[in-house]
Formats: C-alpha cells, sequence, structure tokens
C-alpha cells in the first residue's frame, strides 16, 4: 500500500484529536471504571459505548472464570494487566507495509508466505493490528466500491455507529461469559466488516493480530454483519514474539448471517506458546460465535490451532434460520507443556437445520487437549442434521487427548452421527515410511499432515500451504 | 552383497535368532522357509532396522557397510528395501506422495535431484500398468481401504519404483488369490537383475513355483538348519518341516 495512504490513515486517527487530554499512552495496570473510561476516551467513543462498556464490568464483577474447562493454570490477577498500550508517537507508527513489523514478516517468510506478496499478489486487504492500534488498511478502494465496510472496530464505532449499535452483543452478549464480559469492557480493537444486501465480497479479507507489548492484555473485538444474499471469506492469522510473562488475551467475535448469506471464517492461530516448561506463553480465552439468523445462511469456521500455552475456545453457531448451514473445522496441535480445551457448539434452532463437525486434534510432548463439544436440538428443528467426527492423534506417551461431547436432542425427527477415535502416531507408520528412505522428521509431517487433510482443504489455498508449514514447525522435534 | 553373521536377536527377552548367518550374492535370488515362529520375519525385520529387536551379538554387513549402524532411512536409501507382510494404512497420505517422497529421499542420497514431475508420471504409470492396478491407486491414500492383494502389489509396485538393490519380501505371498499371487511374481520376477538381490521369506513352497530361487534355507528355531537349491522347497512341500525340527533338536 502507498505510504501515503497509510499516512492519512494514521493522522485520521488523531487528527480526530480523541485523546487530547490524556498524559500517557498507556495506562498503570489494573481495571476500574477509570480505566474503561479512559479507554473509551482514547478511542473517541461515544457516549453510549462507555456506558455500554461499564455495564459488562458491572457484570463482569459479579461473575468468576470458569473452571470447567480441563486446564491448569495459576489464577490470574486481572488487576496485575494494563488494558491498553499504543505506540506512543506517530513516528513510531510503521509508514508503511514494508515496516509494519519485520518480525511478523521474517515468521511469513519462515513459513514460506512473505506478507507483502500475499498482500499485493493475492489481492488480500490487510487490516493489521499492531499492538492495539490499527495502523494499515489495504484496499479500500476497492472494497468501498463494493459497498463493503473494512475497517477496525474503533472506527465503526465512530462512522457506523447505528450499524454498531445494532449488532455488537447481539451474538455474544456482554454477560455471555466471564471473559466475554471482560472483553466487553475494556476492548481496545479488532475488525468490523458490513457486506451489504446481495454482494459477495470482492476479496478475501483478512487480518493479522500480534500481540506486542509485555504485560498487556489483548482485548480483539471482531464483527462480521452479512446481509441477505451477501458472501465475505474472513481470514485472521496471528503470531507473537517470546516473552516471560504470561499475556491474556480475550478476544470476541460475532458473525451475522442473514438470508442467504454466507460467511466463512479461517483463523491460524501461533501464538507464542511458552517455553519447554511452559513459561511464558500467550493465554487464550476466545469466545467465537456465529449467528445464522436467516434462513438458508451459512457459517463455516476453520481453525488452525497451534500456538498459545492454554487454550480456551469454542467457536459456534447458532442455527436459527430454517434450512441454516453451520460448519466448524479444527485443526488443534499442542505440543512442549501446551493445554488446549477447544471444539464448538453447534445450536440447531431451525427447520431443517444442518452442521457438521470435523476435529483434529494433534497431543505431543507432554501437552493436555480436550475436544469439547456440544450438539443442541431444540423442539422446532424439525429434521435437523448434524455430523461430527473427531479424532485424536497422540506422539509419544507423555501427552493427553480427551474427548467431551455433549448432546442435547429435544427433537426425534432430529439425526445426530458422532464418530470419535483415538490412535497414536503409529510406531508402524513411522517405520513404514523410514524403511521407504524417509526420515523421521518428514514422515512425522506426513503422517500429521494426512491426519489433519480433511481440515486443510476447507482453508484458503495460500492458509492451507501456511498452515502445513505451521504444523511442521511446531512439531519440530516431537518426536525422537 | 549381503553378509548376515553369528546373528542372534532378543526380543522382549526371548532370543529369537541364535546365531544365523547368511550370504547372499548379487543377481542372487534367496528363499527362507520354515514353520511358524521359527524368526523368518525377525530377520527381515532385523535388516530393515525395525525397532524392538536387540542385536546381542554377531554382524550384518551390506557392500562391505555395517547395517547395523545405520538408521532405518539410511538403509533404505542405499539399497535395502524391505516389503511388507501387513503394510500399515496412512490416511490421508496419497499412494503417490509417498512414492515420490521415498524416491526422491533416494535420489537426494544418490546426489541426484527431485525427480521432474513428468518424468515421475512416466515411470509411475508404466509401472503400476505393469502391477496391473488401477491409476486411481495412486490418488488413495497408503493402503487405506485396500484389499490384502492390492495391498502386497502397492509393495512390489514401490520396489519396481525405488529399484532396490536388496529386495526383502516378508510373506509377499500371505492372502493372495492365485492371480493376484501370478501379478505379484511377475512384479518380483522383473526385479531380477545381476545387480540386484532378493530375499524371500515364506511359509508356503507355493510362490517358489512362480519365483524361482537359486537358495533355500530352512530357518528352525533361530538357526538356518538346512540349505539347498530350489529342489529343497518341493521336498519341504512333500515331507513338511518335522523330520528337520526333530533333527535341530537332536
Amino acid at each position: 500500500m502507498a505510504s501515503q495512504e497509510m499516512e492519512q490513515l494514521v493522522r485520521r486517527e488523531y487528527k480526530e484529536g480523541f485523546v487530547t487530554d490524556i498524559e500517557s499512552d498507556t495506562v498503570p495496570p489494573g481495571l476500574d471504571e477509570n480505566t474503561i473510561a479512559f479507554i473509551s476516551k482514547k478511542k473517541g467513543e461515544p457516549e453510549w459505548m462507555l456506558e455500554w462498556r461499564l455495564q459488562a464490568y458491572h457484570q463482569w464483577l459479579k461473575m468468576t472464570p470458569p473452571s470447567w474447562a480441563h486446564l491448569d493454570y495459576p489464577p490470574i490477577d486481572y488487576q496485575a494487566i494494563s488494558y491498553y498500550s499504543a505506540p506512543k508517537r506517530d513516528e513510531d507508527k510503521p509508514q508503511s507495509l514494508d515496516e509494519v513489523d519485520p518480525k511478523l514478516l521474517e515468521t511469513y517468510e519462515k513459513l514460506g508466505i512473505p506478507l507483502h506478496e500475499r498482500a499485493a499478489l493475492a489481492g488480500v486487504a490487510v487490516d493489521a493490528v499492531f499492538d492495539s492500534v490499527s495502523v494499515t488498511t489495504t484496499f479500500k478502494e476497492k472494497l468501498h466500491e463494493a459497498g463493503v465496510i473494512f475497517c477496525s472496530i474503533s472506527e465503526a464505532i465512530r462512522d457506523y455507529p447505528e450499524l454498531v449499535k445494532q449488532y455488537l452483543g447481539s451474538v455474544v452478549p456482554q454477560g455471555d461469559n466471564y471473559f466475554t464480559a471482560l472483553n466487553s469492557a475494556v476492548f481496545t480493537d479488532g475488525s468490523f466488516v458490513f457486506v451489504p444486501e446481495g454482494v459477495t465480497c470482492p476479496m478475501e479479507l483478512s487480518t493479522y493480530f500480534r500481540i506486542n507489548a509485555a504485560n498487556t492484555g489483548q482485548f480483539e473485538r471482531t464483527l462480521i454483519v452479512c446481509e441477505s444474499r451477501a458472501q465475505v471469506s474472513y481470514l485472521e492469522g496471528c503470531t507473537a514474539p517470546q516473552r516471560d510473562e504470561n499475556q491474556l488475551h480475550a478476544a470476541v467475535v460475532e458473525l451475522v448471517a442473514l438470508e442467504d448469506a454466507s460467511i466463512k471464517y479461517s483463523t491460524v492461530q501461533n501464538w507464542y506458546p511458552g517455553d519447554e516448561d511452559g513459561k511464558g506463553g500467550i493465554y487464550n480465552f476466545v469466545t467465537k460465535r456465529g449467528d445464522c439468523r436467516g434462513d438458508r445462511s451459512h457459517i463455516s469456521w476453520t481453525q488452525v490451532e497451534t500456538g498459545s500455552a492454554i487454550t480456551w475456545k469454542y467457536p459456534s453457531c447458532v442455527l436459527r434460520g430454517k434450512d441454516s448451514v453451520g460448519e466448524f473445522y479444527s485443526v488443534a496441535v499442542t505440543n512442549g507443556r501446551q493445554q488446549a480445551d477447544t471444539g464448538t457448539k453447534m445450536i440447531h434452532i431451525g427447520e431443517g437445520s444442518r452442521s457438521t463437525i470435523v476435529s483434529k486434534g494433534i497431543s505431543a510432548g507432554r501437552s493436555e487437549q480436550s475436544y469439547r463439544g456440544l450438539v443442541k436440538v431444540g423442539p422446532r428443528a424439525k429434521g435437523a442434521r448434524n455430523y461430527t467426527q473427531c479424532d485424536s492423534l497422540l506422539i509419544g506417551d507423555t501427552c493427553g487427548a480427551h474427548t467431551f461431547p455433549y448432546q442435547e436432542i429435544g427433537n426425534s425427527t432430529a439425526t445426530v452421527e458422532h464418530e470419535a477415535t483415538t490412535s497414536k502416531i503409529g510406531e508402524d507408520q513411522l517405520f513404514y515410511c523410514q524403511s521407504r528412505g524417509i526420515s523421521e522428521e518428514d514422515a512425522v509431517n506426513m503422517i500429521v499432515n494426512g491426519f489433519c487433510k480433511d481440515v486443510f482443504q476447507e482453508l484458503p489455498m495460500e492458509f492451507a500451504v501456511e498452515a502445513e508449514a505451521l504444523l511442521n514447525v511446531t512439531l519440530e522435534g516431537a518426536v525422537g | 552383497m549381503l553378509e548376515v553373521k553369528d546373528l542372534h536377536v532378543t526380543v522382549e527377552g526371548s532370543e529369537i535368532l541364535k546365531g544365523l548367518n547368511l550370504t547372499i550374492g548379487a543377481g542372487e535370488v534367496h528363499a527362507i522357509m520354515g514353520p511358524n515362529g521359527a524368526g523368518k520375519s525377525t530377520l527381515s525385520a532385523v535388516i530393515a532396522g525395525k525397532d524392538g529387536y536387540e542385536v546381542t551379538a554377531g554382524s550384518i554387513t551390506f557392500e562391505g557397510r555395517d547395517v547395523l549402524e545405520m538408521e532405518i532411512e539410511e538403509r533404505a536409501r542405499v539399497g535395502l528395501l524391505l516389503g511388507f507382510q501387513y503394510p500399515v494404512e496412512i490416511p490421508g497420505v496419497k499412494n503417490i506422495y509417498l512414492l515420490k517422497a521415498a524416491l526422491n529421499a533416494k535420489r537426494e542420497a544418490e546426489g541426484l535431484g527431485e525427480i521432474p514431475a513428468p518424468e515421475f508420471m512416466k515411470l509411475i504409470k508404466e509401472k503400476i500398468a505393469f502391477m496391473k492396478m488401477d491409476a486411481s491407486f495412486l490418488q488413495r491414500a497408503v493402503n487405506e481401504g485396500f484389499s490384502g492383494g492390492e495391498k502386497k502389489r502397492n509393495e512390489i509396485l514401490q520396489m519396481l519404483v525405488l529399484q532396490p538393490k536388496l529386495a526383502m519380501l516378508d510373506e509377499i505371498d500371505s492372502g493372495l488369490d492365485i492371480d493376484a499371487l501370478k501379478v505379484v511374481a511377475e512384479g518380483v520376477n522383473s526385479l531380477r537383475a545381476e545387480d540386484r538381490s532378493i530375499l524371500l521369506v515364506t511359509h508356503y513352497q507355493r510362490l517358489l513355483d512362480y519365483i524361482v530361487p537359486d537358495r533355500v534355507h530352512v530357518l528352525v528355531d533361530g538357526r538356518i538348519v538346512k540349505s539347498g537349491d530350489a529342489e529343497l522347497a518341493r521336498e519341504l512341500e512333500d515331507r513338511g518341516y518335522d523330520w528337520l525340527l526333530e533333527g535341530s533338536a537332536a
């Protein structure tokens, strides 16, 4: 993108002058009403938004962190976290995409996908989150022509307040759970996508998130709305540099699909998992939910989860519309001391609604991984169908894989299938490949990628390549 | 080419091979026969480098190199290739992908670059036709859902592509009907060459009607108790193994 355009964007954020009376760009650690007011003011938000945040905060105060997940971590001191940080001066901000973040670019280089090349060649619009402030948005023009709104949530709150008011919190209410309440109170940035009636978004939308400052919680808020017959494919990818202290991440993603609309949301998540002893990794408590509000609407989640010390994440679909379709394709890889409790919820409300769940979990090292999935069929969801396939692959004998499937079927016409397997990466499979001259490492990669194929083929092409590379990097040295 | 000397092998604490000697020259076809539990499959598994087999004494050399010092994949790359009795399934990994990876690993070890795609496709098409296999096999996951016969053909297909110096075939005839046996035997016979040796491990003489060996060895209780030419196999067919068992016990 032209550096001029970037400059304009950067300047605009400050031109609107929403922070003139604030001395510092980083708040001291701690959370109270003042912190929230600071964030809201910093973002130049209208009064109603601040009220919304405070409402969430008051709910959060009455809540306790969930303890049902198969995760083991020390209690988080929420008063020790700083809830806002931004690059201090305009001069410190990247002036062009090339400057966005050398480490980020380096990581993608390592994965074979240079960011600038992707942006330019693949026609991907990039709304990169650098620390907590959006600094770059590309391809705005092209999207503008199509009538698609793609901007940071902060911009959206200022520029499209009516849309935000209508949809924010309509899928994931503030007090849905402990982390959504926290997020609703203190979210600092994220993306907003609005695709109007009948429009197919002309390009895949992509946002790179990155956690950058030590000791700073990152609270992304993403809202994607597709009106009737609209379509969009959204890609989210993350990396994080090495840090010594645990970093909390509690994002909320809301998707709304109206009649005949289709949203495909793909994630490759590669946050710092901690060192060998699990020290320093990201804590990732994410709530992602899609609302198939309209008839025949379609929401598809595809995720490749390789990072974070703790993952707590259940991208879900509420299948409200008649004949609506929800999908969840997931590959989760844990190594070292990583812990992941992840899965999905498919809530069938509409008649004839269908859902597919394909979950592939790979555990190595001394990691612990759980699949937790709920399939719920309501009384009005006549003829609803679900197919669940849940496979676990173990590498070595010091890791754990657990499956917690829940089914609540309130309708006798529903068809619900569940298949689950747990296998150890076969000594036999390894020997077979090696006895064909293939090195152990290549053999593991081959077997693991084969295991994940059903999910990878759901990813957009360039993401699939990246995902395979990521898996290989993650499992380096997992065997032998 | 291959020299096994006084090989002692222990599996989970019990000795399976108890001083086995075997010499295979270039271009020769050897058959190891014997009753169940004699240690036939152990021999080929040890040569290929399978885990869980402890060599307590003896040596294996291949073209003068100490095989026991080599990694599994290294053994394959220098031309020691094992055809499995029960080839394992690898879901999601295309057969053609495994073949290409294996061939390229070998080429890399030989200092050649990766095989160009058109050349590879030509090679594969030729070999797959020879094995009377449908091209769709290449796109299917390795051994997944293959019938017993299809798995065995697939093993031979790999041999034809990888062109080993010593092909070891473990019970390649088990579970085959007569038509499949003929195809597999044809494949093996096509591998016969002056610079290539073949080691057949089999329980039944039937295979040796189609692949006529130069030497036949009878393995009983961890040792080769009798060696001879193809005639010995026929004798075993008529008389069974009992007379040799008695001989070994005496």
